[in-house]
């Protein structure tokens, strides 16, 4: 049946074309073999998230079928449901612990980044080499001790302790990201500026920050991911009061575990803030998930 | 306590602002630094000096008072744990897979996007999305609505082959914490060396096609090399990421069947909080942190390269 159509759209495509219609043909063919296969991978990645949303949006008895059901009435029922259970305080506790930690981060690596860039310390090389040497450590190692302190002071279960952790964990990657902006300032701009004779405070709020700016932003999109995402030591460290998403959906897991569309409903409301901070600022994601590296 | 400072100052420092003497100068330099490295010091580096402390105290949280001196015996025990064996190999043979398959596929994908064609933004758009869910919604997902024996998508895909179901958590763990892993890190590895690709000079490839080199050719002799730094990068980053590898595996396969899929830090989870062996699990830190610095210090070494090529190249 399909015998004579591959020939009959390529003739009117490259009318002007002198030589062996092959050509165009190959050409085209394999920009389309080539369009399709890029759009298949993506497909097969995104397979599994959109099938996450879709499901979240289906009746428990759509969702457990040995054949899946593409086609189903939408409804809102499981978001409900969801929001029944409890889910407001561990999204609070999630967004308060991401947008305090990552403050805290901005707060302690900016003047920190500055310093080992462009009125950089004597042993900049060694500071450097100790905030990412901290990174390689692994968390499991320290967690006996961070868990007896805490415990000790009494600050189990505490939003604080959450805090103060996702700084230390983002810390020194916003250093070396900062850093690398930072570095990118040129020279001749804070000379200008010190030729006019602006204080150093001059000098860093008006002239500096402003063109390392984007690079800031960058820094709290990657701090926002990893403090959103993180899950071990909210599972050891918090218990009811200050537990996060990930905590919420282990417990909801357990007990709605066959609800595959409440679970899936649950799993989308857990995803969606950084998956859409992700997409929007995809342009400041490889530059900070290479610490600045790759520009 | 500042008297014996040597005397630095000189070259390292430009001549601006020459009213400040060269030790205050010091001073105001370090300044800044100061709050985020003592920050660190004190969440970071304390409670492992206190690991170190209680990696030679016998130390059970179940029984009060249990806590006391015993030397070396935990590490004794460490070394002669057949589990920790198995837990390091596990941790070895999962790292390595994770950050290789998702290389491989990282670049292929990488090359797929380096060419114009009509939606490449919505394609990257979608492609980078694995990467940012939430790597405990990532395993929840594969392990119900994917990889379930009967109600999985990808046994519903199977079963229209014709091929019998497999139970792939149960029956092949690491193969699906693998690709679990695999899935969520190709997106990272793949922006990466887009990020190389894009960087190439255009000029450098004109003239190769000029001298009538083909695309593998070019492909092989102009892009690899070039790529180089950025798969050393993607693979060093992907690595420190992944040996902490923690949230899928929790949630996927409780580091089960057995100990099939126990990596060191589910492993020294499994035994400071579900053993409460305070003794025992210090240990273990502290031999994964010596095991750490020795591979990491030499990692460092090469992330520092790295990092000098491409602010060279920028």
């Amino acid at each position: 049946m399909a015998t004579a159509t591959p020939a009959t759209p390529v003739t009117p495509a490259a009318p002007a074309a002198p030589g062996p219609a092959s050509r165009p043909l190959r050409r085209i063919l394999g920009r389309a073999s080539w369009t399709a296969g890029a759009w298949l991978a993506a497909l097969v990645f995104f397979f599994p998230v959109l099938w996450m949303v879709l499901t979240a949006f289906k009746q428990e008895a759509d969702a457990y079928t040995t054949t899946p059901h593409l086609v189903f009435s939408p409804t809102l029922a499981q978001f409900r449901a969801v929001f029944h259970s409890g889910i407001g305080p561990y999204l609070a506790n999630s967004a308060l612990a991401t947008v305090l930690s990552t403050l805290l981060v901005l707060v302690l690596g900016i003047p920190a980044g500055y310093a080992l860039s462009i009125r950089s310390v004597r042993k900049w090389r060694d500071a450097l080499f100790f905030f990412i040497s901290t990174k390689m450590l692994p968390v499991v190692a320290a967690i006996v001790p961070i868990y007896l302190a805490v415990r000790d002071i009494g600050a189990l279960d505490n939003i604080g302790t959450l805090i103060v952790l996702y700084t230390a964990m983002n810390l020194p990657i916003a250093v070396w990201m900062l850093r690398s902006f930072f570095l990118e300032v040129p020279v001749e701009v804070l000379e200008a500026a010190r030729v006019d004779g602006v204080t150093l405070r001059q000098e860093i709020t008006r002239v500096m920050l402003p063109m390392v700016a984007p690079g800031i932003a960058a820094t709290a999109l990657i701090c926002v991911i990893f403090s959103w995402n993180e899950f071990f030591f909210a599972l050891n460290l918090t218990s009811v009061r200050a537990a996060t998403m990930p905590v919420f959906l282990v417990g909801f897991m357990t007990s709605e575990g066959l609800y595959w569309a409440k679970l899936a409903a649950a799993a989308t409301l857990a995803c969606l803030p950084v998956l859409l901070a992700g997409w929007i600022a995809q342009k400041q994601l490889v530059r900070g998930l290479s610490m600045g590296a790759v520009k | 306590m500042a008297t014996l400072a040597p005397p630095v100052s000189g070259p390292a420092m430009p001549a601006a602002r020459q009213a400040a003497s060269p030790r205050r100068e010091a001073w105001q330099r370090r300044l800044p630094l100061t709050p985020a490295l003592i920050f660190m010091i004190i969440v970071t580096q304390i409670p492992f000096v206190f690991t170190v402390i209680f990696s030679f105290q016998s130390w059970n949280l179940v029984r009060p008072h249990s806590q006391h001196w015993v030397g070396l015996e935990n590490y004794a025990n460490v070394f002669t744990d057949s589990a920790f064996r198995d837990a390091l190999l596990t941790e070895i043979g999962m790292t390595a897979l994770a950050v290789a398959i998702s290389m491989v596929l990282g670049i292929g994908l990488a090359v797929l996007l380096d060419r114009r064609f009509p939606g490449r933004g919505v394609v990257r758009t979608l492609l980078i999305a694995p990467f940012l869910i939430m790597p405990t919604v990532a395993g929840l997902l594969w392990k119900t609505t994917m990889l379930d024996p009967v109600y999985g998508i990808v046994n519903y895909l199977l079963r229209l082959c014709g091929a019998a179901p497999v139970d792939f958590v149960n029956q092949h763990p690491m193969a699906s914490i693998v690709t679990v892993l695999v899935w969520q890190w190709t997106p990272f590895m793949m922006l990466i060396v887009l990020a190389g690709l894009q960087s190439q000079s255009n000029e450098v490839l004109e003239a190769a096609k000029v001298d009538g080199a083909g695309a593998w050719t070019t492909f092989r002799a102009i892009t690899v090399p070039h790529l180089r730094p950025y798969i050393e990068l993607g693979v060093l980053l992907g690595a420190i990421y992944l040996v902490n590898t923690f949230d899928v595996i929790y949630m996927m396969t409780q580091g089960g069947p057995g100990t099939a899929t126990t990596n060191l830090p589910y492993y020294l989870y499994q035994r400071a909080f579900l053993g409460f062996d305070v003794g025992q699990a210090s240990a273990l830190g502290v031999v994964t942190v010596a095991g750490t610095i020795l591979v990491a210090s030499v990692a460092l070494r090469m992330l520092f390269t790295v990092f000098a090529t491409t602010e060279r190249r920028a």
